[in-house]
């Protein structure tokens, strides 16, 4: 049972919701909790679905923490118990994707080995972060949290939903047999190379890459032995390799250099690998062979280039370069790399390089869903998604634009109007302090 | 012509060298076309902005500024349409040029850190024009910058100010020597456990100790016998240039205690001093307004940090503006990606958290020329300065507008849209 469920809850409404909850496969903490509560009706603003077009006088309605429609206010009916807020003059989208962040503190894979597969992001984060908060203050509703630089495995990356949260299994997105949905988080080019154990040279660390998946290979087939007295001991490190063999896990690789990413493409090929390229800043010379692969890209966008060697051709372009050549584009943050409250900009400076509005915006938001395979419940508005959604006070790519609030499954989880959220928001005095002891659980308000 | 500071043996002395390279503006734009900037709005920034106004430029200077009604265009201009113009953008603080791109030893001479008190050392020294950052912030309209030593140092150094227009620094440079750079604070601890200082008490203590020498310097150095005085001392030279108000101290301060410090120091030496980065300047605005101090403000988005920065605020431009204190904005100092930010993103930011379009490119104009002492050559367009300008395609503080064009002493730098 989710600790945000209401203890006034009619048991009717738990028990319903918890059976629904598993008829469908899925734990849906936030579908237990809203079950008694009104529907949403967003009113009169624009609406921005991402499949869609814009529709100008628009209406959202969100019902047990789930969109239920979508329309244009002439002709969508609100419930008649639902709860109506005016959005007149605003502009509402789903909430944000980012693909790539470190927000939270947590530390992955520790020096004692560049592969490091069994290690697990989510068990070092800090939900009482800052930044937590500071991601709802830009308009964040999910999180890709990837373990940090510097191995060629580095860890299990992890995908988190922005509720308010005390425990980090609150924040979790979970798969239809409860476990936590989680990536793979790699790299290669310079980041991975240092003093043995770790490899040396570009073609050692491909080396060492291949040899391990090639170990999960041979793992993978004794493990399906007919006889259990033949399988071989429960091996961390290979079963998440496993997964990646099997295509149930995302490969989310780090790799910026262009033959680093065709190398990764190559890696990809032989063990039938499902990777996500992130950064990727030299993806722009090789981007019809990116577009051959069908693989995504998750870009970073940067003031300038340099500041290390792999970036010295990071480009403003890369998004309309590779829009053009048909590769699945989102953005990311790596926050602290760039600032989660200013995540919108780098879609908006994609679109002052050549990228078209509709593929921008769809890069930090649905193009980000699919590449964590959470396409089937964020990252558009559509009935029957997840209810996250952020009201902007106009148009997401320009720069005079805030973040008013941000919804997370039809609850309000940051308002620029209330002062705490706004100090988080732009900064000022206490702008970065950890969430405190004495704001958590019974003193709560959300 | 450079403009050289003040007479004073110590920079009579430290200059000399300079001054036997050829000096003055860029051949080139000597020779120029005449050029006619036609703006659907033109930022002056020296009165109200004009509606279908035209700029007038030639041999490297503006002629003209004023509406498209009243000034007519020399035949052999060449005509060049804009949405908007506005005067070069000035960065008012980074280590563009000092610090190359590459983020590796060889192109990294922003701060040395053998030696805590190093003021002697001169930004021309290590300033490469031709280094791929320059080219870059002057594609987004950026005409000048303050860069040289960083913070990172008690004393780590000099600044200068130099047009980002490339060829030689002899043909780019304003301002050979602009600033002594101060660190206060964490960032100005030596690195190490035994080296000083360690503490902020102890930094100030040093700073305070090093004036004093300079005084004891300056005044041996006015004996009416030669041979009284002291062998020259680069060090001290510089120091008590400082003392003289010749070149004002920039002391990096974040927190509140360390801004604290510096006005107390300057207080009690008479020195001028400017504040740098200031995170939590907004805490002492009256403070640094009675003491008639302006504040060289840290990149708006500058990232919180733990300690130093955590207090940081996208608003704290437009407190400060509020406040009656002289304000200017910076691209500052990264050490990682981006290896520099662009001066005119941190002001697009700072417009839309309570500065004006005007305050906010002032920002990046005329008060941080102001405040950087070159107000005499760039920052506003008035005929008989600088005829540096940048164009737009919109407003230049959205990020989906491009800069179109910018002109560095009256030839055309760069016109590729970014």
């Amino acid at each position: 049972m989710s600790p945000r469920a209401r203890p006034n809850a009619p048991a009717v409404f738990r028990l319903l919701s918890i059976m629904l909850a598993a008829a469908a496969g899925w734990w849906f903490p936030a579908g237990i909790v809203v079950a008694d509560e009104r529907p949403l009706a967003f009113v009169g603003g624009t609406v921005i679905p991402i499949l869609s077009p814009p529709i100008t006088d628009g209406t959202v309605i969100v019902a047990g923490g789930r969109i239920v429609a979508v329309g244009p206010s002439a002709t969508t009916p609100i419930p008649a118990d639902a709860e109506r807020i005016s959005i007149a003059g605003r502009v509402v989208m789903p909430g944000l994707v980012d693909t790539h962040s470190h927000v939270g503190g947590g530390a992955g894979g520790d020096a004692s080995s560049p592969v490091q597969p069994d290690v697990r992001i989510l068990d070092s984060i800090n939900v009482r972060d800052a930044g937590f908060r500071k991601c709802r203050a830009g308009g964040l509703t999910t999180l890709n949290i990837m373990p940090g630089s510097g191995h060629l495995v580095s860890g299990q990356t992890v995908y988190v939903k922005l509720r308010p949260a005390d425990t980090i299994e609150e924040l979790l997105y979970r798969g239809p047999n409860g476990a936590a949905l989680v990536g793979l988080k790699m790299a290669n080019g310079t980041n991975s190379q240092r003093d043995a154990p770790f490899p040396g040279t570009r073609g050692k660390s491909a080396a060492i890459v291949r040899q391990k998946f090639t170990a999960a290979n041979e793992y993978r087939r004794k493990m399906a032995d007919v006889d259990p007295a033949k399988r071989p001991p429960r091996d961390l490190e290979m079963e998440a390799l496993v997964e990646c063999l099997e295509g149930r896990r995302i490969v989310h690789h780090h790799s910026h250099r262009a033959d680093d990413l065709m190398t990764v493409l190559r890696l990809r090929e032989e063990f039938g690998l499902r990777v996500v390229l992130h950064h990727a800043s030299e993806a722009w010379k090789v981007a019809d062979q990116i577009a051959d692969a069908k693989v995504p890209c998750s870009l970073i966008v940067l003031d300038s280039p340099g500041g290390k060697i792999e970036a010295m051709d990071v480009s403003l372009a890369t998004g309309a370069i590779l829009e053009k050549a048909g590769v699945a584009c989102a953005f990311h943050t790596d926050d602290p790399v760039t600032d989660s409250r200013l995540f919108l900009r780098s879609a908006a400076l994609a679109v002052r390089a050549g990228m078209s509005r509709e593929k921008a915006l769809e890069g930090v938001t649905l193009a980000g869903a699919r590449m964590l395979d959470l396409d089937g419940r964020i990252g558009s508005l559509e009935p029957g998604k997840d209810a996250d959604l952020v009201i902007l006070s106009g148009d997401p790519l320009s720069s005079k634009t805030k973040v008013l609030q941000t919804w997370v499954e039809g609850k309000k989880v940051f308002d620029r109007d209330d002062p705490e959220d706004r100090l988080f928001a732009v900064g000022g005095w206490g702008g970065s302090r950890d969430q405190q002891a004495e704001s958590c659980c019974a003193g709560r308000t959300r | 012509m450079i403009r050289m500071p003040s007479a004073g043996s110590y920079a009579a002395f430290l200059l000399a060298a300079w001054c036997l390279a050829p000096c003055g503006p860029l051949a080139s734009a000597t020779q120029a076309e005449p050029l006619a900037i036609l703006g659907t709005t033109i930022h002056t920034m020296s009165g109200a902005a004009i509606e279908n106004g035209i700029v007038i430029v030639a041999d490297g200077k503006i002629q003209a500024v004023g509406s498209q009604d009243a000034i007519a265009i020399p035949p052999t201009a060449r005509i060049i349409r804009a949405a908007v113009v506005t005067p070069g953008l000035i960065d008012a603080h980074c280590v563009i040029g000092v610090a190359g791109y590459l983020n590796q030893d060889q192109d990294q001479d922003q701060l040395d850190s053998t030696e805590p008190v190093q003021p002697e050392l001169r930004a021309i020294d290590a300033y490469n024009p031709r280094e791929r950052l320059v080219e870059w912030v002057r594609g987004f309209g950026i005409t000048a910058i303050h860069t040289g030593h960083a913070p990172g140092a008690l004393m780590s150094g000099q600044t200068m100010v130099v047009k980002t227009a490339g060829g030689t620094l002899e043909d780019a440079v304003i301002l050979p020597a602009a600033m002594v750079s101060v660190t206060l604070g964490d960032g100005g601890r030596s690195p190490g456990d035994k080296k000083s200082p360690g503490t902020r008490s102890k930094s100030v203590a040093m700073l305070r100790g090093e004036l004093l020498k300079g005084l004891e310097y300056q005044r041996k150095m006015a004996d009416d016998d030669a041979e009284k005085r002291p062998a020259p001392d680069l060090r001290l030279e510089a120091i008590a240039a400082v003392l003289s108000g010749t070149w004002p101290m920039l002391v990096t301060a974040d927190r509140a205690t360390d801004i604290a410090s510096a006005l107390r120091v300057a207080e009690e030496f008479k020195i001028r001093i400017v504040l740098d980065s200031a995170a939590e300047a907004y805490l002492l605005t009256d403070m640094i307004r009675k003491a008639g101090v302006p504040v060289i403000l840290h990149p708006t988005m500058r990232r919180a940090g733990t300690g130093e920065t955590e207090n940081v605020s996208f608003e704290t431009a437009a407190k400060l503006r509020a406040a009656g204190i002289p304000v200017a904005l910076q691209s500052g100092y990264e050490n990682y990606v981006p290896k520099t930010r662009v001066v005119l993103f941190e002001a697009g930011v700072a417009a839309a958290n309570g500065l004006s379009t005007e305050e906010a490119l002032a920002t990046v104009t005329i008060a941080a020329a102001r405040i950087l002492g070159v107000a005499d050559r760039i920052g506003s367009l008035e005929p008989g300065k600088d005829a540096d300008l940048a164009l737009f395609d919109g407003d230049p503080f959205e990020y989906t507008t491009h800069c179109v064009g910018t002109v560095i002493n009256g030839v055309v730098a760069s016109e590729e849209p970014r």
